[in-house]
């Protein structure tokens, strides 16, 4: 599929994401690099760039590069150096930033999106390279002063640079969401956008329809959240087609988005960009990574999303759609697998069951979590007691309809399913004779409607199923109704 | 107890012929009275040099002495030393009080040795002359119109006039080997990677070595026992046994090739500095040796090279001296570029400058490849120039400086002409060998030094070879008139 019509205009995207690597302490010192920490408190004398200090290589963030290479079937470098990317700012406190440049520890990796219409796409991923974070300037509070925060300073990141593969917004948000999920099944990064763990540039081209040549591309910096990256590069891709098409050429910048106005706006333009004087950091050695290592890794990988979406779908008997909701977090993923498990008894779940399951944790419990603005791991509803709930379904006891608002009640109380349809009275007849009684009832007090049936108006059949669970509470077993209903109207 | 070599010192205090206290205090005497003459030292750290005498002391009564507890030292003023000045001789970090201890500090306090204060320098080691130092030229001991050599002047001069037995230095480009040759000590650059960088202020960083300016090759010896070995901290150190220096210092040289460096009796060597280095030579023959001459074709291109990778390094090294932090701070910025070019401006002097400008241009977008990346592989060229000789000879000898001692003045308005004073040193930064100077002689009543190179991680074996001439000279017990007194 190709991008939504722009008056013969093709969009051309490519992104760069900056992932901050969970390591316990910096990529060159033994700092913590925990968040929230008071200014300055996480920055030692390497940090602050003390004269006479060195770097020294954290060989776990090589291991969690390693682990995104292997993850997105990338090669990984026997060898790979660390450059010094020279700039000067109060945030970058040896005035460069240790990078790798021409020998990137990843590099040509893909990864997998499925688009609107259920196709796949291949998004190739030219290079991830291990670089360090810069710290922060604050502005609050400090009137005519800026202050420097330094903690995040020598964070470890990886840079992941994808080719410019995306022809929509909507390609670049699902690229993104994918590459979010796997590191964090990967366990290499905690994904939090706003406190700046993960981020993205985007660089954005168009081109007419058909052309081979890129057109002149813009980058828009530091895109913190999801919905901001689809308006940045629609509201770009506007801008570029009204200059094009009013005469003008689109100049090579860098651009940065507003959240606030919707709109993004020029930072500086190629001629004003840095030379950043790249060159081999002689403080540290090339990083030598052999067979041995990789294999190592390559045991601790989990299974990756798509294998896990692949299995539901081919074991469960899930939809692709379902299973791609179901495996968006591993969280989740564990959540709904335990739901379907404990469904089962504790034995492999049924394709109902599974199916069963699916429908309510991507369904009503999604839209709770959604709601409240809360993770799976926030859940208000554990796996067991969901599970609960939907024993009481698959017995019988309840519809699913009453079981919506039992869960409901489960969110809001905060107790079991049984607890609650106890206290409520919610248990579904199942009793024919009563189920009759209601029949028989509804059908006297509505002759005219019986009269019209019974000459052939098949539809108001559903107004009698409403009619009697009314008359019930909703508690009359759905199947059992139909079947007598059935029976009774036609006389 | 001034002329005594840290060896003889160590031996003296060993038989309680006076205390550490009383050496300390003798020294220090002589620290202040040398000041007004040489300009030596930075910062006298008297009252902790006195109380780590008295420290010593009580190591010694307790019988807990080590082989240098109680002996004296200067550091360069490159070594970070923990609440103590540390301005790599620079008005850029004239208020820097370092927060922290070199691992070479550390590792010698450890040992129990006693710091007497720290040594002048060119600015940023970026110097042959000792000229560019912010607290002024240091002066050489033999000559005080002269200069001392450098950048590490203020260890040589130290060493030279006996103010202090031994003192630490840093070689990037001959900065050990060069102010000892022209001051008459003896110089270690040891081998690239051998003595943990961290705590020592960055020039170069793939040439900077930490090492030792002495009396003697076994004075060397001993200090360099407790110096070398792999830091953890120092990612470029290396992780190979440190074999006791002393040990081997007496090892026969029956048989020993030596390789004369061609490209080095070149027509810049002056004559009599020549013939020193030959009767030098003849003393190595008596001694079993044998002389071979060998080619280093690479070699003469070592001065150019080198001139693009030290300040290409520099360039980026020295970035981090802003303003921000910590160091010299312009008054009143009116916003973060002036605060920058300011602060900068005004903290550096003119051969740092000049040098930062030339490294920030040879790394810069449509240059690199150039400069940078051309100079990187003459240095491939004239290392491999190295390992072939060494595949013929067991160490190299030549020249340390073209000349003896220069005046000062004569050489700092030509950028030039000071670099070819290096012409002979830089070659062992390039391939990261370990290279020494020894005096062996006098030319125009001033002390020349002669060179000895040998392959990575030979620094035994270059003690040995200098100490066994040492055995057979006394140059290097000869001391400048002025300071041959014991009350200066």
């Amino acid at each position: 599929m190709s991008a939504p019509a722009n008056g013969g205009w093709e969009t051309v995207i490519g992104l760069e994401i900056h992932a901050q690597l969970s390591t316990k302490s910096k990529i060159f010192s033994a700092s913590a690099t925990e968040y929230g920490a008071g200014p300055n408190t996480q920055a030692n004398l390497v940090d602050l760039a003390y004269p006479g200090v060195l770097p020294v290589l954290n060989a776990e963030a090589v291991r969690m590069a390693v682990k995104f290479g292997l993850a997105v079937g990338a090669q990984v470098a026997p060898r790979s150096v660390f450059a010094r990317k020279n700039y000067f700012y109060p945030d970058l406190p040896k005035g460069y930033q240790i990078s790798q440049y021409e020998l990137p520890v990843v590099a040509k990796g893909h990864m997998d999106i499925v688009l609107d219409d259920g196709t796949r796409k291949r998004v190739g991923i030219t290079r991830a390279h291990l670089e360090e974070d810069a710290g922060k300037s604050l502005h609050e509070g400090l009137p005519k002063q800026s202050g420097i925060d330094l903690n995040r300073a020598g964070t470890p990141l990886i840079e992941i640079v994808s080719e410019p593969d995306m022809r929509s917004a909507k390609e670049a948000v699902a690229y993104l969401k994918k590459v979010h999920t796997l590191v964090r099944y990967l366990e290499i990064c905690d994904g939090n956008m706003q406190e700046g763990s993960f981020r993205c540039d985007a660089n954005v081209s168009v081109r007419r329809v058909g052309a081979e040549k890129f057109g002149t591309r813009a980058e828009i910096k530091n895109i913190n959240s999801f919905r901001f990256v689809e308006k940045a590069i629609n509201y770009e891709v506007a801008r570029q087609i009204d200059v094009l098409e009013s005469g003008g050429k689109v100049v090579q910048e860098t651009r940065l988005y507003d959240p606030d106005k919707g709109e993004t706006r020029s930072m500086r333009s190629k001629e004003e960009a840095n030379d950043y004087r790249y060159f081999p950091d002689p403080d540290l050695l090339p990083v030598e990574i052999d067979a041995a290592f990789v294999e190592g890794v390559k045991a601790t990988l989990p299974e990756l999303p798509d294998q896990k979406a692949e299995r539901f779908v081919s074991t469960l008997g899930l939809s692709e759609y379902d299973a791609g909701v179901l495996t968006s977090s591993k969280e989740l993923a564990a959540y709904y697998e335990q739901v379907a498990k404990l469904l089962a008894g504790g034995k492999d779940a049924t394709k109902e069951q599974a199916k069963l399951a699916a429908n309510w944790v991507a369904g009503s419990l999604a839209a709770a979590l959604n709601e409240h603005n809360l993770d799976i791991t926030e859940t208000r509803i554990d796996a067991a007691r969901l599970a609960g709930l939907l024993n009481r379904i698959a017995d019988n006891t309840i519809s699913g309809k009453i079981a919506k608002d039992v869960f409901e009640a489960m969110w809001t109380e905060g107790k079991d399913a049984d607890a609650i349809i106890e206290s409520k009275g919610l248990k579904q007849i199942t009793d024919t004779g009563a189920i009759e009684k209601a029949i028989d009832e509804v059908m006297a007090k509505n002759p005219g409607q019986l009269a019209d049936y019974r000459s052939g108006k098949d539809k108001l059949f559903g107004f009698f199923v409403g009619q009697v669970m009314k008359a019930t509470g909703g508690k009359a077993n759905p199947a059992q109704l139909n079947d007598l209903l059935k029976k009774k109207l036609a006389g | 107890m001034h002329t005594f070599t840290l060896a003889e010192l160590a031996k003296k205090l060993r038989a309680k012929e006076f205390s550490v206290t009383e050496l300390t205090n003798s020294l220090l005497g002589r620290v202040a009275a040398s000041q007004p003459k040489l300009n030596a030292f930075i910062t006298v750290t008297e009252s902790e040099a006195l109380a780590r005498a008295k420290t010593a002391d009580e190591a010694f009564a307790a019988g807990k002495a080590g082989p240098l507890t109680g002996l004296p030292l200067a550091h360069k003023d490159i070594f970070c030393t923990k609440g103590v000045r540390t301005s790599c001789g620079s008005r850029m970090l004239d208020n820097f009080v370092s927060p922290y201890d070199a691992t070479v500090v550390e590792k010698l306090d450890a040992a129990g040795m006693v710091t007497l204060g720290k040594t002048n320098m060119d600015e940023f080691a970026m110097g042959s002359s000792n000229e560019t130092s912010f607290y002024g030229p240091v002066r050489n001991p033999w000559d005080s119109k002269l200069v001392p050599g450098g950048s590490s002047g203020g260890s040589a001069a130290a060493v030279a006039a006996r103010v202090a037995p031994v003192a630490t230095a840093t070689d990037t480009g001959g900065s050990i080997r060069q102010p000892a040759s022209l001051c008459g000590v003896t110089g270690i650059k040891p081998t690239y990677g051998r003595v943990s960088r961290y705590g020592m202020i960055a020039f170069a960083s793939s040439l900077d070595q930490g090492g030792l300016i002495s009396i003697s090759a076994e004075d060397a010896a001993m200090v360099l026992n407790a110096m070398a070995g792999f830091d953890p901290r120092d990612s470029t150190s290396v992780d190979t046994p440190v074999p006791d220096y002393v040990a081997t210092l007496n090892a026969p040289l029956a048989g020993l090739k030596i390789g004369l460096i061609q490209e080095f009796f070149d027509k810049g060597l002056s004559a009599d500095v020549e013939k020193c280095i030959r009767e030098a030579l003849s003393v190595y023959e008596k001694l079993g040796a044998t002389l071979i001459e060998v080619k280093l074709p690479s070699l003469p291109l070592s001065v150019p090279t080198y001139y693009v990778v030290a300040p290409a390094e520099c360039s980026s090294n020295l970035a981090r001296f802003d303003g921000v932090r910590y160091g010299y701070r312009c008054q009143d910025p009116k916003d973060l570029l002036d605060l920058y070019k300011r602060s900068r401006g005004e903290g550096f002097g003119a051969e740092v400058k000049r040098r930062i400008m030339t490294g920030t241009y040879v790394l810069s977008a449509g240059y690199y490849d150039a400069y940078y990346l051309k100079a990187q592989r003459v240095r491939q060229l004239i290392n491999q120039d190295f390992r072939r000789a060494f595949g013929e000879v067991d160490v190299l000898m030549g020249p340390t400086a073209p000349d003896v001692a220069f005046a000062i003045g004569a050489k700092s308005s030509d950028p030039i002409q000071m670099y070819l004073n290096d012409i002979y040193t830089i070659g062992a930064n390039l391939a990261g060998v370990p290279a020494m100077s020894i005096p062996c002689g006098f030319a125009r009543g001033l002390p020349v030094g002669l060179q000895i190179a040998g392959p990575h991680f030979a620094e035994a074996k270059l003690l040995n070879v200098a100490h066994a001439f040492q055995k057979e000279t006394d140059w290097h017990r000869r001391l400048p008139d002025a300071f041959a007194k014991e009350m200066l």
